[in-house]
């Protein structure tokens, strides 16, 4: 089947299209990007799309919104073949990939029920691993890996 | 290393370990000295371990320093619902160096971050016991004269053991040779065999005991644990299977020795206590010195 293009990233004249992400994370992507928070932009979620590379894919359109690297980084985690079409006046002016930050503060639960961060006010920090393009997390207090599957976001 | 934490075994590096193992030597020849004096030691267990805490308590004593602290938080204001943050920075005001034991994973990092005294972790869960590692390598060293070039065995439950991960990558500086004896059920973990691959540190894999120590410097035994089985009958299948007796030490290497963590169940019979290649009694000597040399080190007095 041939990848369906009924999203047009020239259909929002301001704004930003993030593509490629796996249409199982949209919702984390979601909330991650505390888009729920934006009452002022429109915004318009497509997933499932057939893509050669991820399977089943989603896409947001954001009218009006741009995004700092240290904002959209975070999303790597959870779409980290992610891409941004940085849109004005309708033209394409600006394409970016998201790129693994290599501390993540604040964002993911650690898996391990015995860590410490799950049972006191600590702050989770993790150092990325990379793991042949999967994002491996491990806790800077109980040394412990979690992996993509395992991974929750706070 | 003065005035930092040590809360993890990389948090040293290989010269870290040969200046602990050259102090832990001085104090070996002379335990008992007024180095620590005026000095305030707080032992804060917040679960009981009573070999680790008297060997702590040991150490500081003989080098004439005082002790404050808990052996167990029912005793302590954390029964009470104290954080663990606020028992940290209250004893910080109390002491000059805080050791700390404490069940839940990671707990000592970040007690580390909160205390305005260094920490030393005696043991986070099933996380990190440095000062074991510590004391493992300098019974190394003591017995064969090196920590270069050895073949060390260890045997038992590789895949959860503290101590088993600790030794791996501290010894891991020293171009060591493995020799991993274990139930498929406790087999060292991937991502330590990774570890191995990466540093090309050659490694072996054996189920059988006996015949796979003939040629080892060290055999390091561990305990087989009962609640690391999901299955109970696995676990019964495997329990007697690594028992080191006397026996086993025929053909075995002269300068071969035997070290445990301590406390053993059954995996070494007693009969092996005899043999002079048993040097887990000594081992557990060699943590005052240790121990010794740790505290001195990061309170700037070695
Ligand atoms: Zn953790």
């Amino acid at each position: 089947m041939k990848e369906q293009k009924v999203l047009s990233v020239s259909a929002i004249q301001n704004g930003t299209v993030i593509d490629h992400i796996p249409a199982e994370n949209l919702f984390k992507v979601i909330s991650i990007l505390n888009l729920e928070n934006l009452s002022e932009n429109k915004m318009t979620f497509g997933t499932n799309f057939i893509s050669k590379r991820l399977g089943l894919k989603a896409i947001i359109k954001i009218s009006d919104k741009f995004f700092e690297d240290i904002e959209i980084d975070k999303i790597a985690l959870v779409a980290p073949h992610a891409k941004l079409n940085i849109i004005r006046d309708y033209t394409v002016v600006e394409k970016r990939k998201v790129s693994v930050p290599e501390r993540i503060v604040a964002i993911a639960k650690c898996m391990n029920p015995k860590c410490v961060t799950n049972h006191q006010q600590v702050t989770t920090k993790f150092t990325v691993i990379d793991n042949n393009s999967k994002v491996d997390l491990k806790c800077n207090y109980c040394e412990k890996i979690t992996d993509q599957e395992h991974l929750e976001i706070i | 290393m003065k005035n930092k934490s040590l809360i993890s075994i990389d948090d040293y590096t290989r010269d870290d370990y040969l200046e602990i193992l050259r102090v832990a030597a001085e104090f070996e020849k002379k335990p008992v000295q007024n180095i620590l004096e005026g000095v305030v030691v707080a032992t804060l267990f917040f679960e009981p371990s009573t070999r680790t805490r008297l060997s702590f308590e040991s150490a500081v004593s003989r080098l004439g320093g005082k002790i404050i602290g808990f052996t167990d938080a029912a005793s302590s204001s954390v029964k009470k619902g104290e954080s663990l943050k606020d028992t940290i920075l209250t004893v910080s005001n109390y002491s000059d160096l805080i050791v700390m034991r404490h069940p839940l994973e990671g707990s000592a990092r970040y007690a580390s971050e909160v205390a305005t005294v260094p920490v030393i972790n005696a043991g986070d869960g099933a996380n990190q016991h440095p000062t074991q590692c510590l004391l493992d390598l300098y019974s190394i060293q003591q017995t064969q004269g090196t920590l270069e070039n050895l073949k060390i065995s260890i045997v038992g439950d590789l895949k959860y053991g503290r101590t088993v991960h600790s030794l791996l990558m501290a010894m891991s500086n020293f171009n060591p040779t493995f020799n991993f004896i274990a139930p498929d059920e406790l087999k060292v973990p991937e991502e330590y065999k990774r570890f191995l691959d990466l540093k090309n540190i050659k490694y072996e894999e054996h189920v059988d005991l006996a015949e796979n120590i003939l040629d080892s410097d060290i055999v390091y035994m561990t305990r087989v644990q009962r609640e690391r089985f999901a299955d109970p009958l696995e676990y019964e299948k495997v329990k007697n299977v690594y028992i080191l007796n006397n026996e086993m030490l025929n053909g075995t290497k002269d300068n071969m020795k035997i070290l445990h963590p301590l406390p053993r169940v059954n995996e070494i019979d007693e009969d092996v206590d005899e043999n002079e290649k048993a040097y887990y009694f000594p081992q557990a000597l060699n943590g005052v010195f240790t121990r010794q040399a740790i505290m001195t080190k990061i309170l700037g007095l070695k």
